[in-house]
């Protein structure tokens, strides 16, 4: 008979459990401290930078749920109670890294570099993706729950087989451990050493469905060690500890000892989008509690504390902010002309002779309507 | 590298003609391609060590080793999905779904992604991926092993689909398909795996979007992929017979669709009869018929006919024989195409 072995002897389970309580580097009131396990709170520079792009991506959030409320945008599903998660994860990418972001992550691009406008190409509704992918290091924000999980493994484990010094961080929600995908995509990578970072930020809902209907595991980072992958929980409203804990993944990833699952333990303040009502499935006290436990408030009150900033600096800083949003408003308030024969140019490298005559007939089309309506009145 | 030693420029090695499988075409056109194309990667479940339930990896593992040819572990999605990730970081994937029916779990990841991504990204994002799949019945499978799944994937706008008829087509086809930037979909008729032909190996000839004529005919446009390339050539041979000389036409792409090839040889003809073992019910023979009416209707002696599977899930083995179109079906269907006045 067959001896069956199992693979990944060396590492031993426990190695993989995450902490039983989530790892803080900045406890609510701004004071350093907490159970922060290996993090190591990050120097004034990156706790500056990481206030800095959670205040710019705060404002460009509330202008984008404003345009929708002005119909300039199709739908905005806001990442706002997330700020940390989002500014916390970028800023530890090196250049060379891949982000793979989700509908709710346009703060998180935002903060990689992609202009304003562009990151709100898809949601504003003119094309599915605004930007270049290669330009930022960016995927296309994906909103097939989880689908996005794979593409990172691929994209990692083809870096390996290249011998590129690339991680892929990929972001998903609480909801997205469910599908299918997820679990794939941890086993993959886990059996390729690929250097992915999973990021689950887990904001309570997965739209009205609370997190108690979503899975019975104590934790979610406790499914790690189903795929031998080693897992963090940890204070996703905390800056500093995110960034750390990205940080030292990607690291990590980076030196070929392969992924990493975290669990940021977050909220989602606004409902899924603007087109959503909260108040049908949640009460009102709860997203009171989470206001209190505000990311940028705390880091605010530390870098204050520890003389990082002052009023001057966060009076300079608001100013940034309000420039943007009002750079963003403008730009959005232009009515946008999408160009209909491009819905032909992409669809294959070159359009096919089938879609030369489609493109050909909705041009005639088109010229017959403009004739029709430029046509003097008798 | 240094001039020295560089390797001396030799002309491509000219194999003469020998009998060749259709499964053998097709594991020398993924040895060809690795060989040519440092950025092929071949991966899917059994295609390494094993080299794949149908033998068409065979001996590649060995040969470019592990790197370029692995087993995954056993995830449909993952492995479509991680190709697409593999091809936005510059590689070109040619991945194995086992089974037809056991490619459904890539579903999302096929339809939803590696189709629209390159649309998506405004063309930014090229994504080169082969997705090979063995489909079709006819060799006694157990259920889930027969499926006609290509109307699933003609129904993509982004996908290219193919379907070779022969060994010689099977090994173009699928070097085409390597080199094409966009994602194909590369449908194997396992039933004809080990059906040989006397051919010469060669990526040149008919480009990967054109339909050929495989017997040239004056009276009715025997419509054909795949499987039934063969079953509609050896009803056309019984058409003589009758006195019918049928023209069959291999479609090769079955998206995009050739029009020109097409449309010319039913113009001529005047009559059509398109083949699949798909079932006919808003199979890709409708839209075929449908496409060849719109465009040939002046031209034609009577309506287009189908000869496809049964609207039935597929039968198990003792009774695919009842489901799956052959010659008699065929040269019904011709009898059917309204030869006499008194016929219409």
């Amino acid at each position: 008979m067959t001896t069956l072995t199992h693979p990944g002897d060396t590492a031993t389970a426990e190695s993989l459990l995450p902490s039983a309580a989530p790892l803080q580097l900045i406890d609510q009131d701004g004071h350093s401290g907490g159970y922060h396990g290996e993090l190591t709170i990050p120097g004034p520079a990156v706790l500056r930078s990481l206030h800095r792009h959670m205040v710019l991506g705060r404002r460009f959030d509330t202008q984008a749920t404003a345009l929708t409320k002005q119909g300039r945008l199709a739908v905005y599903p806001s990442s706002r109670g997330q700020d940390a998660c989002q500014v916390g994860a970028v800023l530890a990418l090196r250049d060379q890294d891949w982000l793979f972001p989700t509908y709710r992550d346009s703060v998180a691009v935002l903060t990689r570099g992609v202009p304003a406008e562009e990151t709100l190409t898809l949601l504003r509704g003119d094309w599915h993706c605004g930007y270049d992918p290669y330009e930022y290091r960016v995927a296309p924000q994906c909103t097939p729950l989880a689908t996005n999980t794979v593409h990172a493994v691929g994209l990692a484990h083809a870096a390996r087989l290249k011998k590129q010094d690339a991680v892929a961080l990929v972001l998903l929600g609480d909801g997205a451990t469910s599908e299918g995908d997820t679990h794939e995509a941890l086993n993959f990578a886990a059996v390729w050493k690929a250097p992915v970072v999973f990021l689950v930020q887990n904001n309570g809902y997965a739209i009205s469905v609370p997190l108690a209907k979503q899975t019975a595991a104590p934790t979610l980072a406790a499914k790690g060690i189903g795929y031998g992958v080693p897992a963090m929980l940890i204070d996703g409203n905390d800056a500093a500890a995110v960034y750390a804990a990205v940080g030292a993944s990607v690291e990590r990833a980076a030196a070929g000892d392969g992924p990493t699952l975290i669990e940021a333990l977050t909220y989602r303040i606004e409902a899924h989008t603007n087109a959503d009502d909260a108040t049908r499935y949640r009460a009102s006290e709860e997203v009171s509690t989470w206001l209190g436990r505000d990311p940028i408030a705390r880091l605010e009150a530390h870098l204050r504390a520890r003389h990082l900033l002052d009023d001057a600096a966060a009076g300079r800083l608001a100013a940034d902010a309000e420039r943007l949003a009002d750079d963003l408003r403008q730009r959005m308030n232009q009515d946008v002309n999408p160009d209909p024969a491009e819905l032909f140019e992409h669809v294959y490298t070159h359009p096919t002779a089938a879609l030369e005559r489609e493109r050909a007939a909705l041009r005639a089309e088109l010229r017959e309507l403009a004739e029709l309506t430029t046509e003097p009145a008798s | 590298m240094t001039v020295a030693s560089a390797p001396a420029v030799v002309p491509p090695r000219v194999r003469p003609p020998t009998p060749v499988s259709m499964a053998a075409a097709l594991n020398r056109a993924l040895a060809d391609s690795l060989a040519a194309d440092e950025r092929v990667v071949v991966f899917g479940e059994d295609v390494g060590t094993l080299g794949g339930v149908f033998r068409v990896t065979d001996g590649l593992a060995a040969r470019f080793g592990e790197d370029r040819v692995f087993d995954t572990p056993l995830a449909e999605s993952a492995i479509v999905g991680s190709a697409i990730g593999m091809a936005m970081n510059g590689l070109v994937p040619v991945v194995e779904m086992q089974f037809d029916a056991f490619a459904y779990p890539a579903f999302e990841q096929i339809t939803s992604h590696l189709a629209k991504i390159h649309n998506r990204t405004r063309g930014k994002v090229v994504l080169p991926v082969v997705i090979r799949i063995p489909f079709g019945g006819g060799i006694g499978g157990v259920e889930h092993h027969s499926d006609s799944s290509e109307a699933y994937y003609t129904h993509t706008p982004g996908l290219r689909v193919v379907a070779p008829g022969t060994p010689a087509d099977a090994y173009r086809l699928l070097r085409q398909a390597i080199e094409c930037p966009d994602p194909v979909i590369f449908l194997e008729p396992k039933r004809r795996y080990w059906s040989k032909e006397t051919a010469v190996l060669t990526p040149d000839g008919p480009p990967i979007d054109r339909a050929v004529v495989r017997r040239p005919g004056t009276d009715v446009t025997l419509i054909a992929y795949g499987g039934m390339v063969a079953t509609a050539l050896e009803a056309a041979e019984a058409a003589v017979e009758e006195d019918w000389d049928v023209e069959v036409i291999d479609l090769r792409s079955l998206s995009p669709f050739d029009d020109v090839t097409l449309t010319e040889s039913v113009r001529r003809t005047g009559r059509a009869v398109i083949v699949h073992e798909a079932p006919g019910f808003a199979g890709y023979g409708a839209e075929v018929a449908a496409r060849l009416t719109e465009q040939c209707f002046h031209y034609l002696q009577a309506p287009i006919l189908r000869v496809t599977g049964l609207d039935i899930p597929y039968p198990p083995p003792h009774l695919e024989r009842f489901h799956l179109p052959n010659t008699d079906r065929i040269l019904d269907a011709i009898a059917r195409l309204q030869w006499e006045e008194d016929d219409a």
